[in-house]
């Protein structure tokens, strides 16, 4: 028999990091993105192909989402906090965590809104304002997304489900809250940012 | 606990194993089942009952263009029915036979006991089935799609396409995106995480390499037609502006968002077709394959370029020079990762004994076929050739070259191949020749004078033409040659269907295969591995005719264990191993039946079809449906209760 460096022993459970379901994560998240690059392309594109300005009536205001923008990534850095607890075995400081970047995150959701309320553009005009209110609408829908997986896992954090050694929907709820934060960062960049540079 | 010693496979607790890994009988079994076996034959059957109705559509529409001047289907009819075969075969049939086959054979090819997510890999064919019952809808209320497969803006748009018929296309596009990129995440998994120790990805075989491929690719390429059939529904329901040229959109976005995901999706429906070939051909050659790095690379380096060349689809639509000579450049590179394999395939028979089995015939005409389908393709990636023949019957021509003679041949012959191993049962060698010189000669009879009428200038899609443009002739060739060709497909039904209970008993590697799926009996028990192998070479099952000749094998390494190894046998167990070299890391405990996935699937089907029908309550009730049960399916079991912290 030849000597295996297995047969020693290996230990069982799912794992944490590098398991099948944080790749899993990782896959879906390499997959939204794309879908989030092809809606930039296409806004990139059509603009390209603009006879007309574009934006229509100049670039927009970044009074709402540029402190928005900072919300949203406070809100992660909340979520990293938290997440450093449960790693050091502190389930308080998780739940507090979670709570922040919940709460950071509703009040982007809610001032989303009120943007979208008071744009001089409606998403049935052009097709600036048709790919303005599908991008943001598409990560608005990420974001409570995120928002109902951090509640989700706000509840078992409450029963008590994760440990130290064992909280693989925090991780993963986690890198999928820091990546529609990043995907952010390129929307604001590209439809708020990128007018004023041309 | 956790310790995996090796063990002898007489000693396995093989009752134990087949009461922890077997479905429940029952209804409740029927809709719970998360055994890769039964959810890739299911698959296989689906595709098959796709396949065989777009077939159907496809010869109405032959009956229609025998002669001149027909009047047998409305232009409406024949327009619904071209775009329903399109679509059927190219995103419900080609696809998913592939994922019928690589869900089967993985785990066993692999050395794993289930996929990576076996609930994942339950919801991705109930969601593929419910999108097909969705897009089949249409079809029976009178209003499937009609503007061909690729839906071209703005005929697609709602002012000249008023009815719910592009809808289904939009809405039934999605439904079936999120099966496809569900399931190839979990053939990504899978491929790194469930492999036998030892098997590295040296070691890998050559249809795991175009599986894995293809999943990588829909992974990236996918979202692109679903942020376009989301702008397609957004501007028929909601009147928004992505494809009106008027309002600042632009016709073209589509077809790029289009063909950035439809040329990857070429690649992605024949490289693990290709794959399947090149295990049948060692087999059948008797010698390892010619060449392995080579096909290995040139199979991940066709996925790559494969996102370089979507624009030879547009060359008509008066873009820039510079673009096209980019574009055209990067398809005829792509020939030669083609070529590589061609060569590497004949080669392989040309210093091997061929023996001409079902498979292998099948195997040999696909190498025809795909040669015929390249040179008809890279003669499109000349500019002004493709400007010649655009939209006429060349492309036709070329394209059913190509997806039957890669896709529909080698998924035939792998049929022949594996249905022993799924069956327990050979399939009829004798009907099986008839099978394929029926297929083959049919179907060079029906498509090469397509190239003819096409250079005749026959444009595609007319739902009949004058008998002065002289096409009677070419037509009435091609109507004769498919229905042989359908008689062929027949033989294969009646061949499979009487083969299953009634072919000669196989045994456990009838066609004496070196690859790892020949280990176990057949059919494969409900555990695949009484005890989980350790593999050092590249065809396991030939080390002892070749022996330190077996490519893949480390002299001084030993050889593989395939009747000794870790039982594992605590729960549903297998190993999560290393993504390259196969160290196993840890041993993972494998979820078990559940219910989740098809109610997830029903959630999801009722939410598309209120979006379909403007019931927006609908709609919303299957969208709150979904979290539900995304959110019973990850629910922690046995959690532990908060203490004070």
């Amino acid at each position: 028999m030849t000597s295996c460096t297995y047969d020693t022993g290996i230990p069982l459970g799912t794992g944490e990091s590098r398991s099948p379901g944080w790749w899993a994560m990782v896959w879906t998240i390499a997959t939204e993105a794309a879908l989030f690059a092809f809606l930039l392309f296409s806004f990139f594109y059509l603009g390209s192909q603009s006879r007309s300005p574009w934006p229509p009536a100049g670039p927009l205001s970044l009074k709402l989402a540029l402190p928005n923008t900072i919300i949203l990534i406070l809100s992660s850095v909340a979520y990293v906090w938290g997440e450093r607890g449960i790693r050091a075995g502190n389930r308080t400081r998780l739940r507090a965590g979670l709570r922040i970047a919940f709460f950071l995150g509703l009040i982007f959701v809610i001032i989303q809104a009120i943007e979208w309320k008071h744009l001089p553009f409606g998403p049935r005009g052009q097709a600036f304002g048709s790919l303005f209110y599908t991008i943001t609408g598409f990560h608005g829908a990420h974001v409570i997304l995120g928002l109902l997986m951090n509640l989700l896992v706000q509840i078992w954090a409450e029963r008590g489900v994760f440990t130290r050694e064992s909280h693989l929907a925090v991780t993963n709820a986690g890198m999928y809250w820091h990546f529609v934060d990043i995907v952010w960062l390129f929307v604001f960049a590209s439809l708020y940012i990128s007018p004023r540079l041309g | 606990m956790a310790v995996a010693t090796l063990a002898p496979i007489a000693t396995a607790p093989v009752e134990r194993l087949t009461r922890t890994w077997e479905t429940p009988p029952g209804l409740y079994g029927v809709l719970s089942t998360v055994d890769h076996k039964t959810i890739g034959k299911r698959y296989l059957v689906t595709a098959m009952i796709f396949l065989i109705i777009g077939g159907l559509e496809a010869l109405v529409m032959r009956v229609q263009l025998t002669h001149s001047d027909t009047h047998l289907l409305s232009p409406e009819a024949y327009n619904q029915l071209f775009t329903m075969h399109g679509i059927t075969m190219i995103f419900w049939y080609a696809s998913p036979i592939l994922s019928g086959f690589s869900n089967y054979i993985w785990p066993l090819m692999l050395g794993s006991r289930d996929m990576a997510y076996p609930r994942v890999n339950a919801l991705s064919y109930w969601t593929f089935l419910a999108s097909g019952i969705f897009i089949y809808t249409a079809l029976a209320i009178g209003q499937a799609p009609n503007d061909g497969w690729f839906g071209y803006a703005p005929v697609s748009l709602q002012q000249f396409n008023p009815g719910l018929n592009m809808d289904f296309y939009a809405l039934g596009l999605i439904f079936l995106t999120v099966s496809t990129t569900i399931g190839a995440i979990n053939f990504i998994g899978t491929v790194m995480k469930m492999r036998a120790p030892g098997m590295s990805l040296n070691r890998l075989p050559i249809f795991v390499y175009g599986t894995m491929t293809a999943s990588f690719a829909a992974v990236f390429s996918l979202p692109a037609l679903t942020a376009g059939c989301v702008f397609l529904f957004f501007e028929r329901q909601f009147h928004m502006h992505f494809f009106d040229a008027a309002q600042g959109g632009s016709p073209l976005l589509w077809q790029h968002l289009f063909w950035i995901l439809g040329h990857p999706w070429v690649y992605i429906i024949v490289l693990p077709a290709m794959g399947m070939v090149s295990e049948m051909i060692p087999t059948f050659c008797r010698r390892p394959l010619v060449g392995y790095p080579y096909v290995a690379l040139s199979t991940i380096a066709t996925g790559l370029i494969g996102f370089g060349v979507w624009v030879h689809h547009m060359f008509a639509t008066g873009l820039p020079a510079i673009s096209m000579s980019f574009f055209s450049g990067a398809s005829y590179l792509i020939t030669i990762p083609s070529a590589i394999a061609v060569f590497a395939w004949i080669a392989t028979i040309w210093t091997g004994k061929p023996v001409f089995k079902t498979p292998m015939l099948f195997a040999a005409g696909f190498i025809v076929l795909f040669v015929i389908g390249g040179v008809s393709g890279v003669v499109t990636a000349a500019v002004p050739f493709d400007w010649q023949v655009t939209d006429t019957y060349f492309i036709v021509a070329h394209i059913h070259y190509v997806l039957i003679g890669i896709n529909v041949f080698p998924v035939i012959g792998a049929f022949y191949y594996w249905m022993p191993k799924m069956t327990g049962r050979m399939m009829d060698e004798t009907l099986g020749k008839w099978n394929f010189w029926t297929m083959f000669i049919g179907f060079n009879l029906g498509f090469f004078p397509m190239h003819i009428a096409g250079l005749l200038g026959m444009p595609r899609r007319v739902y009949t033409y004058p008998a002065a443009s002289g096409w009677d002739t070419v037509n009435l060739i091609t109507t004769i040659g498919s229905f042989v060709f359908a008689i062929g497909v027949l033989l294969f039904v009646i061949n499979l269907l009487v083969s299953r209970k009634r072919g000669t008993l196989a045994g456990s590697n009838p066609w004496n295969a070196g690859t790892l799926e020949w280990a176990m009996e057949s059919p494969p028990p409900v555990y695949n591995f009484a005890v989980i192998p350790i593999i050092r070479s590249r065809l396991p099952l030939w080390e002892d005719q070749l022996g330190d000749a077996t490519p893949g094998i480390i002299p001084g390494e030993g050889h593989s264990h395939i009747s000794e190894g870790a039982v594992l046998a605590q729960g549903r167990e297998t190993f999560g191993t290393s993504p390259l070299e196969a160290e196993p890391l840890h041993v993972l405990q494998m979820p078990s039946d559940s219910l989740w996935p098809f109610l997830l699937s029903a959630a999801m089907l009722a939410g598309f079809y209120g979006l379909v029908f403007s019931q927006w309550w609908l709609a919303i009730l299957g969208a709150v449906g979904v979290f539900v049960c995304v959110a019973g399916w990850l629910w922690p079991k046995n959690a532990p209760r908060a203490e004070a912290v």
